[in-house]
């Protein structure tokens, strides 16, 4: 191979350059593509947070007085949002966009035949939505600070926690997105039938253990309820057992790295036609 | 012939049991301008999707410049420009920002880019589209963005696959005068196409494929000389006697075709033919001498019935 490229190192450079950063090469498509709905971006980044907490940390927590163990309704309810904000731009991001960068406008064919790889590919959309996501959760943070929502002073690392929260649950939907070969309402269906039943089901508005045992599986393996209780003990400092805290941090972490691998396989894949 | 910067040796294709390419044997020169031709699922795109190295070959040699895409997938792809045959420029974005954000894939800064893709509007004629969205553009314009878009990385082969299908005739010319251009220039041209005009306006030399194997190979002009005659007298009888008065041709011509609506009489003097069948006392309804042309080539070697 050294022998075909001696004296051209430009072809060298830039396959040097695509290994090392082509991961960011696609992100940064992915983020001016983003450009293009900025402005929707901005306006539900700022509306969600004003409509929720006013709705369900003001409005509704009248009902619950007494909040819920040490905390206010509003501060109960608070961490689950900024949580469930992160799910809804993920989901959002991995299912409709990357189904479109296969099909209607299939922009991974174009970054294929230039140097970049499948699994670059892959990690690049995953960088581009891990910017959103946080995005998104600083601007509902500081929404949830200027409601009184975050006792704490290291409340703001619910930020992380919630970003964690909608990476994984995003990337294993992403994984599914890549192998879907047409669109038959599948990704309708990921919204009705797994992202609102986990919304609703995982400790978002009532504890978990308000739940009958038979439905509390479905807040133990939803990655929402670990990254609720975290940004809930990261807020007001909410108690539980330190090995259930390991639990909330591992789980999702697990769940993103299983869906990226699996996406880079399957995108690599899908490909190589 | 100098040292090839693309070789395929018995390469092969298969999905499960079908054989898409079925073992080709091909030699692109540098500079030179090369075609395959074919009709619909001849193999034409999954031999390209191989050169381009997208695609992993299930069997045989191949290698583009010196090098073996399957193992040095992204070193063949940083040299080559590649126009697939669906436009996957990004809607979402500006004409330039799609220029911007390919060089990028090559590890190119936006400095140096930026030149570039003004430069690369120039060539491809939307200079005045730049700040365009790309769903605004006509179908020749996307074509052209997506060619400005492959020479991006000043590539050493430009693989262009079925890059006028689609296309309205000023725009299909607009194109084939750029491709001149870039063939004036020295870049390596490998093309697929099912139209003959644009064989022979482009390509030195071609290969024709049909069913995953290779027909013929040579110069548009070699291949003719070969598989046709130098011109072709075409004579119209009415429907349902063409057949009767093919019986009488005998002698006439080097060969001849009957069709369904008129018969095809290959020779070296269409002319001269004619008035022997006049003097036959035959009288064709209307007649026509033509030079020979690829399209004979192509229906004598892959035949006439539709592939669908």
């Amino acid at each position: 191979m050294s022998a075909v490229h001696e004296g051209r190192s430009t072809p060298d450079v830039a396959t040097a350059k695509a290994r090392r950063w082509g991961s960011w090469y696609v992100a940064e498509h992915r983020l001016r593509s983003m450009r293009a709905y900025a402005q929707t971006i901005l306006a539900t980044s700022i509306g969600n947070p004003v409509v929720y907490l006013f709705a369900l940390g003001v409005g509704l927590a009248t009902l619950v007085p007494t909040g819920v163990g040490d905390a206010t309704y509003l501060q109960f309810v608070a961490p689950a949002l900024l949580a469930t904000a992160a799910v809804t731009v993920a989901t959002e991001e991995f299912t409709y966009p990357v189904l479109m960068g296969f099909k209607w406008n299939p922009i991974f064919f174009g970054m294929n035949a230039a140097p970049i790889s499948g699994t670059q590919i892959a990690n690049g959309l995953a960088l581009s939505v891990l910017a959103r996501i946080l995005v998104t959760c600083v601007i509902y943070f500081l929404f949830m600070l200027a409601f009184g929502a975050v006792p704490s002073p290291i409340g703001w690392l619910a930020i992380l926690a919630a970003t964690l929260t909608g990476t994984a649950i995003g990337l294993a939907i992403m994984a599914y997105t890549c192998t879907v070969e047409e669109d038959k309402g599948q990704m309708a269906v990921i919204m009705r039938f797994i992202v609102t039943p986990l919304f609703l089901f995982s400790g978002t508005f009532f504890p978990l253990t308000q739940l009958p045992l038979y439905l509390q599986w479905i807040g133990w393996i939803s990655p929402l309820w670990h990254g609720t209780e975290l940004g809930r003990l990261l807020t007001y400092g909410y108690e539980e057992p330190i090995w259930l805290t390991v639990i909330h941090v591992v789980y999702p972490l697990a769940l993103a790295v299983f869906g990226l691998v699996a996406a880079q396989r399957i995108i690599t894949r899908r490909l190589d036609k | 012939m100098p040292q090839p910067v693309i070789r395929a040796s018995n390469l092969v294709k298969k999905y499960k049991d079908f054989a898409a390419v079925g073992g080709i044997d091909f030699e692109i020169a540098p500079g030179e301008s090369f075609g395959f031709l074919g009709p619909n699922g001849a193999g034409k795109s999954t031999t390209m999707r191989m050169i381009g190295a997208v695609s992993t070959r299930t069997g045989g040699e191949l290698e583009i410049l010196g090098l073996d895409p399957d193992k040095y997938g992204p070193e063949v792809r940083s040299q080559l420009g590649v126009v697939p045959q669906q436009d996957n420029l990004d809607v979402d974005l500006r004409v330039r920002d799609n220029l911007i954000v390919y060089g990028r894939y090559f590890g190119l800064p936006t400095r140096t880019i930026a030149p570039r893709a003004d430069e690369l509007l120039g060539f491809a004629q939307l200079s005045d589209r730049a700040k365009a969205r790309v769903e605004d553009l006509s179908g020749g314009m996307k074509r052209r963005l997506t060619i400005a878009r492959a020479l991006i990385n000043d590539p050493k082969i430009l693989l262009l696959d079925e890059p006028t299908t689609g296309l309205d005739p000023q725009a299909r010319h607009i194109l084939w005068d750029r491709l001149f251009r870039l063939k004036e220039q020295g870049t390596t041209l490998v093309l697929t196409t099912h139209y003959m005009d644009e064989a022979e306006q482009l390509c030195d030399r071609l290969v024709v494929v049909d069913k995953g194997s290779i027909m013929a190979e040579g110069s548009p002009a070699d291949l003719i000389r070969r598989f046709s005659s130098r011109e072709v007298l075409e004579v119209r009888f009415g429907g349902g006697r063409n057949e009767e008065v093919a019986s009488q041709l005998g002698g006439i011509g080097d060969r001849h075709e009957v069709l369904p609506d008129r018969i095809l009489v290959y020779s070296q003097d269409g002319e001269a033919e004619l008035s022997r069948i006049h003097q036959l006392g035959l009288k064709p309804i209307t007649s026509l001498v033509r030079r020979s042309s690829l399209e004979d080539v192509f229906l004598r070697l892959t035949g006439r019935s539709l592939i669908e």
